[in-house]
């Protein structure tokens, strides 16, 4: 059992995104940035966004953390490339409920592409703000904040 | 080997959360160690028959409790080498016996133009409240930094430390890494550079591995946590020499720490009561006293004994695993029962994750160590730490899961 959750905890997709990040570099003359820090283990990334006419046309990051922040920060660049801020929010909303295992069926939704992959996070509560670290600081860029972090008063103990 | 070395130091069975889970590994005792069913029982026993409020009541039980209270200050006194149990105060822990020294001495000697020092290995426990210390007094705060070998410098130390120099705090040994610091030559160091300075010792993680004598340690202040020992959380001691503590002006006011409350000044209680506001934590004290009971039938110097042979295998066995880096001193003599160390390509958060699936418990992070690791350029480390129910067969488990790990996490 416990074998097998790990399994699906680091999945081919996972590990290759660790390995292999997508956007993972500094961008130059971005629309805005934001910082996302998680203060429990020190794990910390930078995104950053280019929004030209309310879609976002380029998002690249750079930072250290874990296999399972730094591949769902990575898929998570190629996902919201090209959507309009509205999709993003929406893709955020269903990414939260993704990892925190409050939607089991987003498991199958095919929609969220390989972002699915991050499914097996739900079954370890210890890991969900390291899959949502990237989100958060996303949105917080979009939002027009600079810094977020994981123990925000708001939800702060299931997830965010 | 010894023939007996796979064998634990203490009975599994003696430690009912591992009896109820045999498979597990626990090698998390440097973060908090699991309690001997004699502790539990002290607990029960304590609120099934004794609880009353102590130095309260006129009758009997309260009598009970107020002696069960006084005892369990001498049993813990006497198990870390202090002869003047009053001197020895009862905290929540490590934390709250550096708060309580940092803000009532620390605010009545501290001023600007002093300076305190501190060492870059300390827990966060140790350095923040100095640091805070510091800030509010406008003192300045000198780090020690690490030396070429990754020990604290001690020829720094000696520049740092001057005639305006009022703490200098330092760990017995270091959470992080596990490093057994020279109490000896850096107490000497004080005493030399800065005769008036105040010796503050955190034993937290030194306590539960060494048979440590705070009084032969020489320092002014030393302080630890029970739940380390094997006692309950929430409780634990600060031990400050007794002619500091009587000019120390009071840490919380309240009940039980008054003499006298007249209506627009008060007078203070005696050692240890004036440094004790509020109902104190009876239980927990009693607990702790029952720890250190099943320690000392242990014989502290065999735990440090036990404690070596597994940092021993363990530093062997992971030094061996290509891609593996073992942080620290070279040797297991110079450590208390912990073994940091780093997968080459694989996050500390992924390898606790991947080693919990083994059954294997670690601490993955900056273990409360945050100036210590920017030092070293670790974002954070694996950390193993041993105690006495810990056999040659965990450090085979640990081995195992590593392994394991690399398998999952090698990629192309």
């Amino acid at each position: 059992m416990a074998d097998a959750a790990l399994d699906a905890l680091y999945q081919e997709v996972i590990l290759d995104h660790n390995r292999r990040p997508r956007n993972f570099h500094p961008m130059e003359h971005a629309s805005c940035s934001a910082d996302g820090r998680n203060p429990n283990c020190g794990d910390q990334l930078t995104v950053w966004l280019r929004v030209d006419d309310d879609v976002v046309s380029d998002v690249s990051f750079q930072g250290q953390g874990c296999a399972i922040s730094k591949a769902s920060a990575s898929m998570m660049t190629d996902a919201i490339k090209g959507k309009s801020r509205g999709d993003v929010v929406q893709l955020y909303e269903k990414v939260h409920k993704l990892v925190t295992g409050e939607d089991p069926a987003l498991a199958k939704d095919k929609e969220l592409g390989s972002l699915r992959a991050l499914s097996g996070v739900s079954k370890f509560p210890m890991r969900v703000k390291c899959a949502s670290l990237s989100w958060h600081a996303m949105k917080a860029a979009l939002d027009g904040a600079s810094v977020v972090t994981t123990e925000g008063p708001e939800d702060a103990r299931s997830a965010s | 080997m010894r023939a007996s070395s796979p064998v634990s130091l203490a009975k599994r069975a003696d430690f009912p959360l591992l009896a109820a889970q045999p498979k597990l590994v626990y090698l998390d005792s440097a973060a908090t160690a699991q309690k001997p069913a004699s502790v539990l029982t002290a607990l029960e026993t304590y609120y099934s028959t004794v609880n009353a409020n102590p130095h309260r009541g006129a009758y009997a039980l309260s009598a009970a409790a107020t002696e069960a209270y006084h005892d369990a200050r001498v049993r813990v006194a006497r198990f870390i080498g202090v002869a003047d149990a009053d001197t020895l105060i009862f905290v929540r822990g490590a934390t709250e016996g550096m708060n309580l020294v940092a803000t009532a001495w620390g605010r009545a000697n501290v001023q600007r133009g002093d300076n305190i020092v501190v060492t870059r290995m300390e827990h966060h426990a140790n350095f923040v409240p100095w640091q805070q210390l510091a800030l509010a007094a406008g003192a300045e705060f000198r780090i020690v930094e690490l030396d070429a070998s990754g020990s604290v410098d001690l020829a720094m130390m000696k520049r740092l430390v001057d005639s305006r120099t009022k703490v200098v705090a330092f760990g017995h040994v270091s959470n992080a890494l596990g490093t057994i610091h020279p109490v000896a030559e850096i107490v000497s160091i004080i005493r030399t550079g800065a005769p008036q300075a105040l010796a503050v010792c955190d034993g937290a993680q030194a306590v539960p591995h060494l048979a440590v004598s705070v009084d032969g340690l020489g320092v002014d202040v030393y302080a630890f946590s029970g739940h380390k020992i094997g006692g309950p959380m929430g409780i634990g001691a600060v031990i400050v020499r007794r002619a500091i503590l009587e000019r120390m002006p009071p840490y919380q006011f309240g009940g039980d720490m008054i003499e006298w409350v007249n209506d627009y000044e008060t007078t203070w209680n005696v050692l240890p009561h004036k440094f004790e506001a509020g109902t104190p934590n009876v239980s927990g004290a009693v607990g702790l006293a029952a720890a250190c009971d099943y320690l000392d039938a242990l014989g502290m110097e065999m735990v440090r004994e036990h404690e070596v042979l597994l940092t021993t295998a363990a530093m062997r066995a992971l030094a061996e695993l290509p891609g593996v880096t073992v942080h620290g001193t070279a040797t297991a003599e110079g450590r208390s029962g912990v073994v940091s160390f780093s997968i080459a390509d694989v996050h500390p958060h992924d390898v606790a994750t991947s080693l919990d699936a083994a059954g294997v418990c670690v601490r993955a992070g900056h273990h409360c160590a945050q100036p210590l690791m920017r030092a070293m350029k670790l974002p954070a480390t694996t950390r193993a730490s041993f105690w006495v129910y810990n056999t040659l067969e965990d450090v085979a488990a640990l081995t195992r899961a590593v392994r394991a790990t690399q398998e999952r996490f090698a990629g192309v």
